[in-house]
């Protein structure tokens, strides 16, 4: 079996987890004897390439003008009255966008540029969220139908990953007649602070499901905001609880610098990630133990607004922050750790538990996240509830014998999530779409 | 008569490099060796090195009439000492004219008058005993860092035994009073204030070289009309050395107008140079100055909220000098030096959120992108050093037992 995968960021250029999902999905899938033609924008030559080829969508040329192009003039249609706004930013970390913004109003260059005459246009993706995002969207549906074209009868199904890349599966299931299956990682309710939603986004995903023959959640709780909150048939909603891949080789421990017990969380620093409830119980554990020291670790929007908070709580000399992190400064945090929390608010997966517990840290999640259906050895509460919080982190620090049998049992059940089975869900899904359309 | 008293700031701060979560417990080297050495021997080479040599040229030519005064902190010394031990050389042979006297204050150019007074006595004390070593003379004038003044820290610095201390001619803090004349704390008279003439100072080392200014350009001759038509008996010139050759630099012409500024003051009728205390002396007080509050030479403002002004700078600051007693009880001078320049009022500068009418000032100095990531950066290396701290404590107390046992 062949799926043609559209994504919108692979490893290692990954600004949040579903690049990494779709790595560790697509080895699964590999395993499973599917072929993954992923399809990405900037592929900027040094992706893993020993199970996904690789197509630069910025290589390929649009012989056509968007309006010949069959089904993608309906598309740009219901794009072009989409005003352009810098608002809208699904997930990215703010020194990325920073620099993207202001390269944007520096240099005034377009996300996309035209070379030659019409019939030889070639369009240049970022691979990086950014200002003219909805623009981008659009564009990446044009050419996504020109991929499917090109690559006629070597895929079987069409697999797209969260609403970036919804209307390049439309376009390419309308240009290839093949099956579409979209893959919901996130929705517009995990992304905004209330009900307050981007209604322009929330359009786009109702109608990617809505085109779709599959929808595959990650979690139950993503698939009940699915059929509830966009109306989409229940039948039609499938949860795939996404694993987690780790590498076979495990470097070595890096030399612990305090003697302090180690707190962590790791995330972007946004509402959604429930920041606020971390320093809040952070302080009410200050007040009863002295030696434990709190990090949070990652960059966003409330950062700034976490830094105040902090100070004025007095804890600054116990209360660090690493800034972004990434490769292999997440790995070394991880192993630092002893205690791995994660408050969001809303969280339709989260993968970063499983890391955390895979290097043996004992974990504390929020009842509001799709990974808290998976696990048993994770200690579980609801995001606001700081003093259970700080109850569960005393607990961990306090009794050797809670946060020893945490570690072992939560690292033999993390052990037993693997893509592979994963996988073998997503292609049954596959399975299931190719024959009712063949129906 | 009238006086017309130059003082200079000399100042340099031990800048911290990046330092981050994971080096804590580890790494207990924390400046930026790089471009410590750098920027100082930069601004040797453009202000201290060429301006010491024009001054003590200017003090020959005029054989005793033009004086001048100096502070400088322990920690521009340390890094003289370090990188430019020739920039030294040239202040001591300054010192040798006589006409250049060198004042006191705080050792780390910190803000320990805020702190407490014991903080604030021994970082003078230490600064008045470096000025000794390194000049020879005892300083008997005080100025505090950033010209940070209230009442109380003139009864302090008076208690020190110092007759004279410099303060900013603040309009909040004078009213309809003149900054030209020689005021006594209020607390305690026998201390003597000299009051910075802001409108003189700020023309020379603000607004020389803005070609925006109505007055530009400006020139030695046009300067010393207005000193001479300034009402009052002392005309305080307080500004940062750094002014010469850095902020304004060198094709401003500044060192020109130096050149010229002596003969032309000079040649103005009843006008001359005298050092800080000097001039404190030439004239009986006028009155007294209240200042109750906290006022400094800073922004438009005139306070410390440059300082000590938000959530951020204040729990740097408590949770520095909650570390006081046990960094005395060491008796360690490897962990005196550290706790001597993490006291630096600069590294709290970096922290200030007020960009307002003085955001270019402020971001001008500041080696980070935001006031935030100084903020985290200062309190990863004071962690580390607290953990440090506790250690050597804690080593030196087994010791004690082991010693008392045997």
């Amino acid at each position: 079996m062949r799926v043609l995968m559209f994504g919108w960021e692979f490893p290692p250029h990954i600004a949040g987890g579903l690049g990494t999902a779709c790595y560790g999905m697509t080895r699964g899938l590999a395993r499973n004897d599917v072929e993954v033609i992923f399809v990405m924008p900037k592929a900027s030559g040094d992706e893993d390439e020993r199970f996904v080829k690789v197509v630069n969508a910025s290589d390929v040329e649009a012989r056509y003008s968007n309006s010949t192009i069959e089904g993608a003039d309906d598309i740009m249609r219901k794009i072009s009255f989409i005003h352009i706004d810098s608002n809208m930013v699904p997930y990215i970390s703010p020194e990325e966008w920073d620099t993207y913004r202001e390269e944007y109003e520096r240099t005034g260059k377009k996300f996309w540029e035209r070379e030659g005459d019409s019939w030889t246009q070639r369009y240049t993706f970022s691979g990086k969220y950014g200002a003219n995002l909805m623009e981008e969207v659009a564009r990446y549906a044009v050419v996504a139908a020109e991929v499917a074209r090109q690559l006629e009868g070597q895929f079987d199904v069409i697999h797209a990953h969260d609403w970036l890349t919804y209307f390049a599966g439309i376009a390419a299931k309308r240009v290839s007649g093949k099956p579409l299956v979209v893959h919901m990682h996130a929705t517009s309710f995990d992304r905004s602070s209330s009900d307050n939603i981007d209604t322009r986004v929330y359009e786009i995903e109702r109608a990617g499901m809505a085109a779709a023959d599959r929808v595959i959640a990650v979690s139950n709780l993503t698939r009940n905001i699915v059929i509830e909150k966009y109306n989409i048939p229940a039948e039609k909603v499938v949860t795939v609880h996404n694993a987690v891949r780790f590498a076979e080789k495990e470097n070595e421990l890096p030399k612990r610098g305090v003697e302090d017990k180690i707190i962590t969380f790791l995330g972007r620093i946004t509402f959604q990630k429930g920041p606020d409830y971390f320093v809040e119980a952070a302080a009410k554990v200050l007040k009863r133990v002295p030696n434990v020291r709190f990090v949070m670790a990652g960059s966003g929007d409330m950062m700034n607004h976490v830094i105040r908070r902090v100070a004025r709580l007095g804890i600054a000399d116990r209360f660090h922050f690493t800034g972004f992190l990434k490769g292999d400064d997440v790995h070394k945090m991880f192993q630092l750790s002893d205690v791995y929390i994660m408050p969001s608010v809303s969280e339709p997966f989260g993968i970063s538990p499983l890391e955390a517990m895979r290097a043996n840290v004992p974990s504390i999640i929020s009842k509001q996240s799709g990974v808290a259906e998976v696990l048993d050895y994770a200690v579980k509460v609801d995001y606001w509830d700081v003093d259970a919080m700080a109850d569960a982190i005393y607990g961990f620090v306090k009794y050797p014998a809670l946060a020893k049998m945490f570690s072992e049992k939560g690292l033999e059940e993390v052990t037993g999530l693997k893509w592979n089975s994963a996988a073998a869900k997503i292609k049954a899904v596959y399975e299931d779409a190719i024959n009712e359309v063949a129906k | 008569m009238k006086t017309v008293c130059l003082y200079f700031q000399v100042h340099q701060p031990w800048r911290l490099k990046v330092y981050r979560f994971f080096n804590i417990g580890k790494d207990h080297n924390y400046l930026d060796d790089f471009t410590n050495r750098a920027i100082m021997q930069k601004v040797a080479r453009q202000c201290y090195l060429p301006m010491n040599a024009l001054l003590l040229k200017l003090i020959k030519e005029n054989k005793g009439a033009f004086k001048c005064s100096f502070s400088i902190t322990g920690s521009a010394v340390e890094q003289f000492r370090a990188y430019a031990p020739e920039v030294l050389d040239s202040f001591r042979a300054l010192a040798e004219t006589g006409c250049v006297e060198f004042l006191a204050e705080t050792y780390s150019h910190s803000l320990a008058a805020l702190s407490s007074k014991e903080d604030f006595v021994e970082q003078v004390k230490l600064h008045s005993k470096m000025i000794k070593e390194e000049f020879g003379k005892k300083p008997v004038a005080f100025r505090n860092t950033e010209l940070i003044y209230s009442d109380a820290i003139g009864e302090m610095v008076s208690e020190l035994g110092f007759k004279t201390i410099l303060a900013e001619g603040a309009k909040h803090v004078m009213g309809w009073k003149s900054p030209n004349f020689i005021y006594t704390n209020s607390i305690d008279n026998r201390l003597r204030v000299l009051l910075r003439n802001y409108k003189l100072s700020d023309d020379i080392a603000f607004r020389f070289s803005n070609q925006g200014w109505d007055q530009y350009p400006l020139t030695a001759e046009k300067f010393a009309q207005w000193v001479s038509e300034e009402n009052g008996e002392v005309i305080n010139l307080f500004m940062d050395y750094e002014t010469f050759g850095e902020h304004q630099k060198a094709t401003t012409g500044i060192f020109d107008f130096v050149k010229a500024l002596p003969k032309a003051i000079l040649k103005q009728p009843e006008v001359c140079f005298a050092t800080v205390s000097e001039a404190a002396k030439a004239y009986q007080p006028v009155g007294v100055l209240h200042c109750p509050h906290v006022m400094s030479w800073a922004d438009e403002e005139r306070d410390v909220t440059a300082w000590l002004g938000n959530e951020l700078q204040n729990e740097a600051f408590s949770k520095l000098y909650a570390l006081k007693d046990k960094v005395k009880s060491l008796k360690n001078a490897d962990f005196e030096y550290v706790w001597n320049f993490m006291q630096t009022s600069d590294h709290f500068y970096y922290m200030a959120t007020k960009w307002l009418s003085d955001g270019d000032v402020h971001s001008y100095f500041n080696p980070y992108g935001s006031s935030y990531e100084a903020f985290i950066n200062y309190m990863n290396v004071l962690s580390d050093f607290e953990i440090e701290v506790e250690k050597a404590l804690a080593a030196k107390k087994s010791r004690k037992k082991e010693t008392a046992s045997a």
